[in-house]
């Protein structure tokens, strides 16, 4: 049996193809048709693995897109499809921190990946994949730079929360001359911080997986981890976590 | 609902015509007495004569009038309240002769203030422990609004009356209860939503021996419809408490979630719902009776407020509820702050899965909602042995 999982987000559309092991993933930004970019993913994929779209058994969605498909056999909330896809990369996780473009969440999973309890941020974009754009942004840098630039520097203070506000307190911060290296690692820290409050709401174990695009910056899995406490594992390709769950359920049900 | 059950048909319809119904009462000289809260003795409004209606409160439209006064940051409820007023859009508001309201939360104390200059507006002290002491100084606050309304309304409010008067509120207690109870049956004969339509409606009615007439008939048709089969969910339907902020149709965006996602809402702990349905009981002093009954009411502007645990704790049981969400507005900081302990309790005892969901009456958060209550019911569809 081999199935597809495509995990359709604010940010990148990903697809998974799994028959007991992954065979392709691939990742395409959503940009404003959600619907488009899941088909391509999932066209991507397929030619990635040599199939044709009938040798698939089972299409599971998930991400924001996920309504919007008609070709899903199944549709199942990325909450459950990132725990299940952690658990299936490191099966020792107990909790999967996933922050994407627009949502960030803690999850705690039990020892067969299942979702036992989850806290999601409301509905403000605080330490979020768009957080952290808005900031590069403000910045002048692309999101790997901005990275660089966090590497060894001294954490400015910034205190908002919100993208907006923390806007105006960065261009405050340049205006005094601060420099960017710490500006970056005050960014990553706010965005640490924001976790941490997320993740008091749940049982957080030691052994947490980091998954989401926003897990590729690995400063930031630095910062989060230390205010944390724990090593993080993180995957290779930590954007992929969620069309991987969504395609081992499909392979499994 | 609609077609299958004709008490409801006649229930759903009931706002618009209760507010002529009203006009025509006052026409022939009845006063009334508009209210925002359970707590409110409304034994006291009935033995006066005077007819008690329930004030709006639970839409987004007149928020952004209320703004040009309240801060933005205050929850929804209290801004759709003042709105209303402020607008003069609510229709009860308007033929209201007093309002009567009570100091539960600081936003709500604050806003009377605001409104008592709209309107007549009688302000009961209420104490926020449930002792003995606190129940002498209330019961020396339902007689200072004896006063209040005898001196305004022209009228004697007699033993007889108060004790007719809780006669007819026990009784609309019952019958609340009973049609509440039907949703014990699993699956639940009638949705969460139309549950609530029925509740909120039921708040406006002028005429209270033919409103419980009314949710009685609705009862007896639901217990047939369920005896036949009937329902709009099946067995594996999981099965949600509501609990938290008071909520009503306008104000319904979770429940309405839920069932669009496949739960069924089959018990509404709050205000409108099962906390409503405690009745007065016996005892040698009727107006000690009734205070106590009302001081019992377990709203989270208590401290502590540990009968909300108890009865929770007992509900997820009754209700055989297989998750609990607590709804909180944004600014509601008692109901907030409560959650955790909520949470906790429930964990310790019941062992159900729990949810808290922040939010306010507007549609912004729509898609995120949506998200976090569809994984709720995965959750509990893998806890029941479903597919992961």
């Amino acid at each position: 049996m081999v199935a597809a999982g495509i995990d359709i987000g604010s940010t990148g559309t990903k697809a998974v193809i799994f028959d007991g092991e992954i065979r392709a993933s691939v990742v395409v930004p959503t940009g404003w048709d959600p619907k488009a970019a899941g088909l391509e993913a999932f066209r991507q994929a397929l030619d990635c693995a040599g199939l044709a779209e009938g040798d698939v058994g089972s299409i599971v969605g998930t991400g924001y897109g996920r309504v919007s498909l008609p070709i899903f056999d199944r549709k199942v909330t990325e909450i459950t499809c990132h725990a299940r896809g952690a658990h299936f990369l490191y099966p020792e996780t107990r909790s999967v921190i996933d922050i994407g473009g627009q949502d960030s969440k803690v999850i705690s999973v039990d020892e067969q990946g299942r979702v036992a309890e989850f806290a999601m941020n409301d509905k403000c974009a605080a330490g979020t994949g768009r957080f952290l754009q808005v900031m590069a942004g403000v910045l002048d840098v692309s999101l790997e730079q901005l990275g660089q630039l966090a590497v060894g520097a001294t954490p400015a203070r910034i205190s908002s929360m919100c993208a907006v506000f923390a806007e105006s307190e960065v261009i405050g911060l340049l205006a005094r001359g601060t420099d960017k290296g710490s500006i970056a690692a005050g960014i990553f820290h706010s965005i640490a911080g924001r976790i941490q409050g997320l993740a008091g709401k749940v049982t957080l174990s030691h052994r947490v997986t980091f998954s989401g695009g926003v897990a590729l910056n690995r400063e930031l899995c630095r910062a989060i981890g230390a205010s944390l406490g724990v090593d993080m594992c993180v995957p290779q390709a930590p954007q992929m976590v969620g069309a991987l769950g969504a395609a081992i359920m499909g392979f499994e049900a | 609902m609609r077609d299958v059950c004709a008490a409801f048909d006649e229930i759903a319809g009931l706002r618009e015509k209760n507010a002529i119904a009203l006009k025509v009462a006052k026409d022939r000289g009845r006063k009334v007495v508009g209210t925002y809260c359970l707590f409110s003795p409304v034994e006291l409004i009935v033995a006066a004569g005077a007819i008690p209606v329930s004030l709006c409160g639970t839409s987004a439209t007149p928020i952004p009038a209320a703004e040009k006064v309240l801060p933005r940051s205050l929850c929804p409820l209290i801004k759709s309240s003042y709105g209303f007023a402020l607008t003069d859009t609510c229709p009860f508001f308007h033929f209201s002769d007093l309002l009567l309201a009570e100091t539960t939360c600081d936003g709500k104390k604050k806003m009377y203030e605001l409104l008592a200059q709209m309107k007549p507006l009688h302000l009961m002290q209420l104490p926020q422990v449930q002792d003995e002491a606190a129940l002498d100084y209330w019961v020396l606050e339902l007689k200072r609004l004896i006063t209040r309304l005898e001196e305004s309304f022209g009228v004697r409010i007699t033993p007889e009356k108060l004790a007719g008067a809780v006669l007819l509120l026990n009784e609309e207690r019952r019958s609340l209860k009973a049609l509440q109870d039907v949703l014990k049956r699993r699956p639940a004969p009638i949705s969460g939503i139309d549950l609530l339509t029925v509740l909120h409606n039921r708040g406006f009615t002028v005429d209270k021996r033919e409103a419980i007439e009314l949710i009685d008939r609705l009862t007896t048709e639901l217990t047939e419809l369920s005896d036949q089969g009937v329902s709009p969910f099946s067995d594996r339907t999981p099965r949600i408490l509501l609990t938290g902020v008071p909520v009503g149709i306008g104000s319904e965006k979770v429940v309405r979630l839920v069932e669009e996602l496949g739960g069924s809402v089959a018990c509404f702990e709050s205000c409108g719902g099962y906390k409503k349905v405690d009745p007065v009981l016996p005892g040698n002093d009727l107006l000690r009776s009734i205070a106590e009954k009302y001081l019992r009411v377990p709203c989270s502007c208590m401290s502590p407020n540990t009968g909300r645990l108890q009865l929770l704790e007992k509900l997820v049981r009754e209700f055989d509820a297989d998750g609990v969400i607590d709804l909180t507005w944004q600014g509601c900081h008692t109901y907030n702050v409560e959650s955790f302990s909520v949470k906790r309790h429930l964990q310790e005892t019941v062992q159900v899965p729990f949810l808290q969901i922040e939010t306010d009456y507007s549609e912004s958060d729509t898609e995120q909602l949506k998200v976090r209550i569809e994984a709720f019911l995965e959750v509990i569809g893998t806890r029941r042995g479903g597919r992961p």
